[in-house]
């Protein structure tokens, strides 16, 4: 499966097609004397074959950028195409091309997953006598078989998830939109959910997907687009990304600011920064005993210490400069 | 790029619009089947409407006819009036739903949604109003129509159903959440009280006599009643029933050309 879906990888890179192209969307909601800008100029591309992540926190614009890609919204300014057509004027043509799933379920939890699907298949003008395989044919690549004819009331969120994103994927889309998909989900299904995305892709999908998680942007993406306060702030592949954000840091939190003070400059790193000194580190066990020896060293012991991996808010710091906006600056 | 798009061009949503319809359709109905309170609603509360009316209240109203005769046709515009005003909630539920945003984004004309609710309400309340006229049966009702008199019976019900269902529609569509739409059911189950349905108009005080005479509920009533018992609210045989059916149609047909218009309307404007 690996080595196929690098083949087909390799083969796209050559076409090279933008699939998806948003040129200066803006998008304001609200009433026209007060409103409240949602999105202030968003430029995405997202080439065939390709996983764009669009990563932000919430209320960045993820969603509303979704939703006019995926002909559900207008924007106020800009424009939007995929596949070459708009997505305002021609809508009825994208709506033959994508396939959305949104970030709240979008099914009927009454009937069974096979019915879900059966009538999502009937509307998407499967023919006749596909919609029984096609069906079959999802449920067994989402791993729903076994439930496939229980009701989706008694399904875990994290199958109900799956037969959301399956219901998406019908008609084979060339590009699918997943808006925040393992939000909420244990991590369990966030893994099983990962690789069934994967394996979507691997089938010759492109897919939009929107996340806050930067450890999910790092695992499914081949770019990642960072969003805050309806503007892409950064955009590159993930190795670049996390070269510019850097490796995990060894968190030290002492009882005083002179203590914290003086274990940085015994430690060589920045100013502390309230009462806690922060540590680059590869996070390897030889690197990590090495500054905790060093820490022994300096005196003065921390309350606590903790290895951390680089938060969204740190990429966002390490690549503009600025903590992600505030969120009562993002609903003013 | 053009190649592959002409490959990709589907009929145009409008050329498919029968056959969503039906999915659509079927898909509401599956939904009315798996809901308890939908079954309770088509096929147990007809039932004990009929058994009520006619052994609780039947005895103790003097109508000067067989009560079973005189209320029959109420029972049967009530609950399928009641049951086709329940259509708002599910409407509301999809229309406000998530479920919406993806048939939105998929090659299909939305106001398959909404005219599947209508059909699926149609089928719904036709069983509805079988198991009332089951019921009276049953119970002794006797009719005087022949099989056209049934056919035309039958045709004011789906008529006054499309137009109540029109009507929820248009709720569904406008109000915020489920809940809210559910307060059209109960206009629903009281707007035949005030009517010739349970007890001839002249006994009420003048004023809601006036109500009663002239709402659009008591014309239905007269016309089914006078198609199926050949009487009149009075007691007296029927006459003047081409009238009475005329008026019923205008209203109702009325009713629903407005209502399914706004709905379609206001529907289109959600969401944007």
């Amino acid at each position: 499966m690996l080595a196929q879906r690098l083949r087909y990888k390799q083969f796209m890179s050559y076409t090279d097609e933008v699939l998806v192209r948003a040129a200066g969307l803006r998008k304001s909601y609200g009433p026209a004397r007060r409103p409240v800008r949602v999105l202030d100029g968003v430029d995405l591309e997202l080439r065939a074959g390709e996983v764009l992540a669009l990563l932000g926190p919430n209320g960045a614009g993820k969603t509303t950028t979704v939703r006019i890609l995926a002909t559900l919204t207008r924007p106020d300014a800009g424009s939007a195409h995929v596949a070459g057509y708009d997505v305002v004027a021609e809508a009825r043509r994208v709506r033959e091309i994508i396939g959305l799933t949104g970030q709240h379920a979008a099914v009927d939890l009454k009937l069974s997953g096979r019915e879900n699907l059966t009538t999502m298949a009937r509307l998407a003008h499967l023919p006749r006598r596909a919609v029984r395989g096609r069906v079959a044919e999802l449920l067994e690549a989402f791993g729903l078989t076994d439930a496939a004819d229980r009701r989706l009331d008694t399904y875990s969120g994290g199958m109900r998830r799956r037969l959301d994103i399956a219901a998406g994927l019908v008609r084979r889309p060339r590009v699918l939109f997943l808006d925040e998909p393992t939000t909420g989900l244990d991590p369990r299904s966030r893994a099983y959910l990962w690789d069934v995305v994967r394996d979507v892709v691997a089938g010759g999908t492109s897919l939009f997907l929107t996340t806050q998680y930067l450890e999910e942007a790092d695992r499914l993406a081949d770019r990642i687009a960072m969003i805050d306060d309806g503007r892409v702030v950064a955009e590159g592949t993930p190795a670049r990304l996390k070269q510019a954000v850097g490796d995990a840091a060894i968190e030290l939190t002492y009882g005083t600011g002179a203590e914290a003070g003086f274990a940085a400059a015994a430690l060589g790193t920045g100013t502390p920064e309230d009462r806690t000194v922060r540590v680059p580190t590869d996070g390897s066990v030889g690197h990590v005993r090495g500054v905790l020896a060093a820490v022994e060293a300096a005196g003065p012991a921390p309350v606590r210490w903790e290895v951390r991996a680089p938060s969204l808010d740190d990429a966002f710091l390490a690549l503009t400069g600025q903590p992600t906006a505030p969120a009562a600056a993002v609903a003013a | 790029m053009t190649a592959v798009a002409a490959a990709e061009a589907g009929p145009h949503p409008w050329r498919r619009f029968g056959p969503d319809v039906l999915t659509m359709t079927a898909r509401v109905l599956r939904l009315v089947r798996r809901d308890p309170d939908e079954l309770v609603l088509a096929l147990v509360l007809p039932t004990a409407m009929m058994l009520l009316f006619v052994y609780v209240f039947g005895g103790a109203i003097e109508v000067g006819t067989d009560y079973l005769a005189y209320a029959t046709p109420g029972v049967l515009l009530l609950c399928a009036g009641f049951g086709a005003a329940n259509a708002a909630m599910a409407v509301n539920s999809d229309v406000s739903g998530e479920i919406m945003d993806r048939f939105r984004a998929m090659p299909v004309a939305s106001a398959t949604v909404l005219v599947g609710h209508v059909l699926a309400s149609m089928a719904k309340n036709l069983v509805t109003t079988a198991v009332v006229l089951g019921v009276a049966m049953a119970i002794g009702f006797r009719t005087v129509a022949g099989p056209l008199g049934w056919l035309a019976a039958v045709g004011v019900v789906a008529v006054y159903v499309f137009a109540i269902t029109g009507v929820a529609v248009l709720v569904g569509v406008l109000v915020r959440t489920p809940a809210a739409a559910g307060g059209f059911g109960f206009v629903m189950l009281f707007l035949p009280y005030v009517s010739s349905a349970f007890v001839p108009p002249e006994t009420m005080p003048s004023w809601l006599r006036g109500f009663a005479e002239v709402q659009p509920v008591t014309p239905v009533i007269e016309t089914v009643r006078g198609l199926l018992v050949g009487m009149g609210s009075d007691g007296m045989p029927v006459t003047g029933l081409a009238g009475t059916a005329t008026v019923t149609l205008g209203w109702w047909l009325g009713v629903a050309l407005v209502a399914l218009s706004a709905a379609s309307w206001a529907f289109a404007r959600r969401g944007r």
